[in-house]
């Protein structure tokens, strides 16, 4: 990814990237520069969300001043930083018209913001997002993250009657959860499953699988027409590997598995939901070509267009990213992960649909009220639908899309979401709470679905690294019990 | 006034002064951009290794040898350090060995025209030709052979393959096969810069030598390893210093050719790797930067025992 990143259109898949805290080839020598700033000044002292206080009233539930100034940086990827330049940030201007807005766009989050944050002198308002993201749990340890509980619990700007919160798909806020409070606004609804071809399908004759019995006789069927049944891209995205494998647990065992998970729960790796998802992915991989371990995500995606892969799997992004790849014969469709076992606890209809794209506030900003009240104008209809139009990308606020006409992909999201109902698959929070679990859960995945490794080995060396995660004092433990 | 600048007073300086003062002036910027720029942030790197920091906070927390403890039972951080004393054994006997033959042949190897030794024929072409890679940077390298290894039949290397009907290969997805991939394209960089090094110093052997050798009927492997060989020994070495340090880097070609990032399996991690990723992914400063110091007593070990080891008698011409 960042050996190849840096293009706006890899960077669409940020959705995940902002899990991963990559950072670009000239990190390494940055390390001095950040260390001189670690010895040197302990940062001014910085104002807090009282000082810049005016009154507060139900229009202005976080005391802005009028005139204070406010500083935006946006992450410039895939999403582009048009909807905060066109949309957000006008919606600001005309609330509060004598104050002035700096907008910064980078792709450099880290780089850029890193040495702010050692001296003092941080943005108010910040995209973290991208191959180049800072480091969440570390920012909310250092006491550098605002909570984010007064946003959630404000009135809508659309209905007073209601809270933020309950404008919101269930669970966006307990996704930006640390260490129990909310101190990330996860921004973006993305949907994860398997994508294909619609247009292939029909034309073979050929249905999505519902189970994995299925799923293997198709693997076969397809095998024997010259396609790839299945890929994924292990150079740069096995964690798109690793979320089927959880989801698949989650299925057969509930949500509680992937909970247990984050909560790094005695033995949770070596339950029999795990291994079994474990070896029934592991028999889908004995389908792919060796070759793929060695490719990165855009060239499988673009073999997929090519029909030369089936079934891909990722996330709602997937059709965007692939915009000016996508052949007229192609049409994105999502179908969710077959079901394992008659018992399974979830249906075959289960999704995950989860709130991805990280936005924060640090805690030290001069402006800690504009900077709340210009994430409420970015969780209000107006600014949701902008962003929508904007992104192509579809937001947490329940309802903002309606009246906007969808792409082919984005309309079987919906569908997919719609079919699902109440059986959503929960998000992992592993994944940006303890990294070196992640890594190794890339390196492991690599191995079970390449055929290295059984799926016992799997489950016994995941269960290796929770336990040294678990037991390393120096990285700080999270708990989620939602 | 810059020291060293003879002034309306100039003439009260002693001759020693003005020429103390010549030099230090022109030492003074390099001297300081060096203590600066390299050796204040090893000062710091010891430090930091000594504390928690997450590379945010302005106050790291003292913990003393705790991370250096930690070190020793991380098997990522061993498997890295193995990677290392491959790179160090195979890549610079590799390299040398390759840009000896190649330096021979363009200035030796030819045999005698006209009475005198002279190089193969395009000698000029090939030196300008082999030093190319090495004007390339690291970076296309990594790029170019993304293009040249790639897994399936695209591959340029599995294109050709396919084409004499052999099977892909998978030069980096094999665990086997993966660092020894990426040591080649080492080699193919570097080979350029030591075949011009050793040119050097062959042509700074007096021809005489050679004829008189040839004349007594020495072939051309004497010739090498009996007159060449040890005649150009000080500039081996220093290629060997050269390459032996290079062999503790190789981060830019790991990180952008090996699947994962070090991988499959930890097959192709190298430290600086592993710092990077446990600085700004594990955002754990202080063990990435125990990682840093283990690196620099691995790089100094080895330069004082290369030098010393292979120290012999200086042979004068």
């Amino acid at each position: 990814m960042s050996n190849s990143a840096g293009t706006p259109r890899e960077i669409t898949r940020r959705q995940m990237l902002r899990r991963i805290g990559l950072t670009a080839l000239f990190a390494g020598p940055a390390a001095s520069v950040l260390s001189a700033c670690a010895t040197s000044g302990a940062g001014e002292p910085a104002p807090s969300a009282t000082a810049s206080g005016a009154a507060t009233s139900a229009a202005n539930p976080f005391g802005v001043k009028a005139d204070a100034a406010l500083e935006v940086v946006i992450f410039k990827g895939g999403l582009g930083d048009s909807y905060a330049t066109d949309v957000h940030e006008p919606m600001y201007k005309k609330e509060f018209p004598k104050a002035s807005v700096k907008h910064v766009a980078t792709q450099q989050i880290a780089q850029t913001l890193q040495p702010r944050f050692a001296s003092g002198d941080v943005p108010d308002f910040i995209a973290n997002s991208g191959t180049d993201l800072m480091d969440m749990g570390a920012l909310q340890s250092e006491g550098q993250l605002l909570d984010l509980t007064p946003l959630f619990d404000a009135p809508s700007p659309d209905d007073p009657s209601k809270t933020v919160k309950d404008t919101l798909i269930p669970g966006t806020v307990e996704s930006g959860q640390v260490a129990g409070k909310p101190y990330i606004l996860n921004y973006v609804a993305s949907t994860y499953g398997l994508w294909y071809n619609a247009k292939l399908f029909q034309e073979k004759g050929w249905t999505p699988p519902k189970t994995f019995d299925e799923f293997k006789t198709l693997c076969e069927t397809i095998k024997k027409a010259g396609i790839t049944p299945y890929a994924y891209a292990g150079k740069n995205a096995a964690y798109y590997q690793y979320w089927m494998i959880l989801i698949t647990a989650a299925k057969v065992e509930g949500n509680q598995v992937l909970m247990d998970i984050d909560n790094l729960v005695d033995g949770v790796w070596n339950r029999d939901s795990v291994k079994q998802s474990a070896a029934a992915w592991a028999e889908i991989g004995k389908f792919m070509d060796k070759s793929y371990e060695g490719l990165i995500h855009t060239e499988v995606q673009t073999r997929q267009n090519q029909d030369k892969v089936a079934l891909y799997p990722s996330g709602s992004w997937l059709e965007n990213e692939q915009k000016s790849n996508t052949p007229d014969t192609f049409e994105y469709a999502l179908t969710p992960t077959p079901s394992l076992t008659s018992a399974d606890k979830m249906p075959f209809e289960a999704v995950r649909s989860a709130a991805g794209e990280p936005y924060i506030i640090p805690s030290k900003g001069k402006n800690t009220a504009g900077a709340l009240e210009y994430a409420r104008i970015m969780l209000s209809k107006e600014g949701a639908k902008g962003f929508t139009e904007k992104s192509g990308s579809l937001t947490v606020v329940v309802g903002a899309a309606d009246g906007l006409s969808l792409s082919p992909g984005l309309k079987s999201v919906n569908d997919a979401v719609k079919a699902a109902g109440s059986n959503n698959v929960t998000y992992s929070s592993f994944e940006n709470w303890y990294k070196e679990l992640e890594t190794e859960l890339r390196k492991q995945t690599n191995s079970l679905m390449f055929g290295r490794i059984s799926a016992e080995e799997f489950c016994a060396n995941m269960q290796k690294k929770a336990d040294s995660v678990k037991a390393d004092s120096s990285i700080t433990k999270q708990n989620r019990t939602v | 006034m810059r020291r060293g600048d003879v002034g309306p007073a100039g003439g009260l300086l002693s001759a020693k002064m003005r020429t103390y003062g010549f030099i230090v002036s022109f030492l003074a910027i390099p001297l300081a951009l060096y203590v600066v720029f390299v050796i204040s942030p090893y000062i710091q790197a010891f430090y930091i290794s000594l504390t928690n920091w997450k590379g945010i906070s302005a106050n790291p927390r003292y913990i003393g040898f705790e991370n250096f403890g930690r070190l020793l039972d991380d098997e990522v951080f061993w498997a890295a350090v193995r990677h290392h004393g491959l790179l160090l054994l195979a890549m610079p006997l590799i390299t040398i060995a390759i840009a000896l033959f190649f330096s021979f042949l363009l200035n030796l190897g030819g045999g005698t025209g006209g009475g005198r030794l002279t190089g193969v024929w395009g000698a000029r072409f090939y030196r300008v030709v082999y030093f190319f890679p090495q004007v390339l940077a690291v970076a296309v390298v990594g790029v170019l052979f993304q293009a040249i290894y790639r897994p399936d039949g695209t591959g340029v290397l599995n294109g050709l393959l396919a084409a004499v009907g052999l099977g892909p290969v998978g030069w980096l997805t094999d665990t086997g096969l993966a660092l020894w991939a990426i040591m080649a394209v080492v080699v193919w960089q570097s080979v350029g810069f030591y075949v011009v090094l050793f040119s050097a110093g062959m042509s700074a052997i007096p021809r005489d030598v050679f004829e008189a050798a040839a004349l007594d009927g020495a072939g051309r492997f004497r010739l090498f390893f009996s007159i060449t060989l040890p005649l150009i020994w000080d500039t081996i070495q220093v290629g060997w210093v050269y390459l032996g340090i290079a062999a503790f880097d190789c981060f830019a070609l790991v990180q952008v050719l090996s699947v994962d990032r070090g991988g499959p399996d930890n097959a192709t991690t190298v430290l600086p790797l592993e710092i990077w990723r446990t600085a700004f992914t594990f955002s754990k400063f202080g063990y990435a930067s125990a990682m840093g110091v283990a690196l620099f007593f691995l790089t100094i070990t080895f330069a004082a025992l290369s030098l010393r080891v292979t120290r012999r008698e200086r042979i004068e011409f």
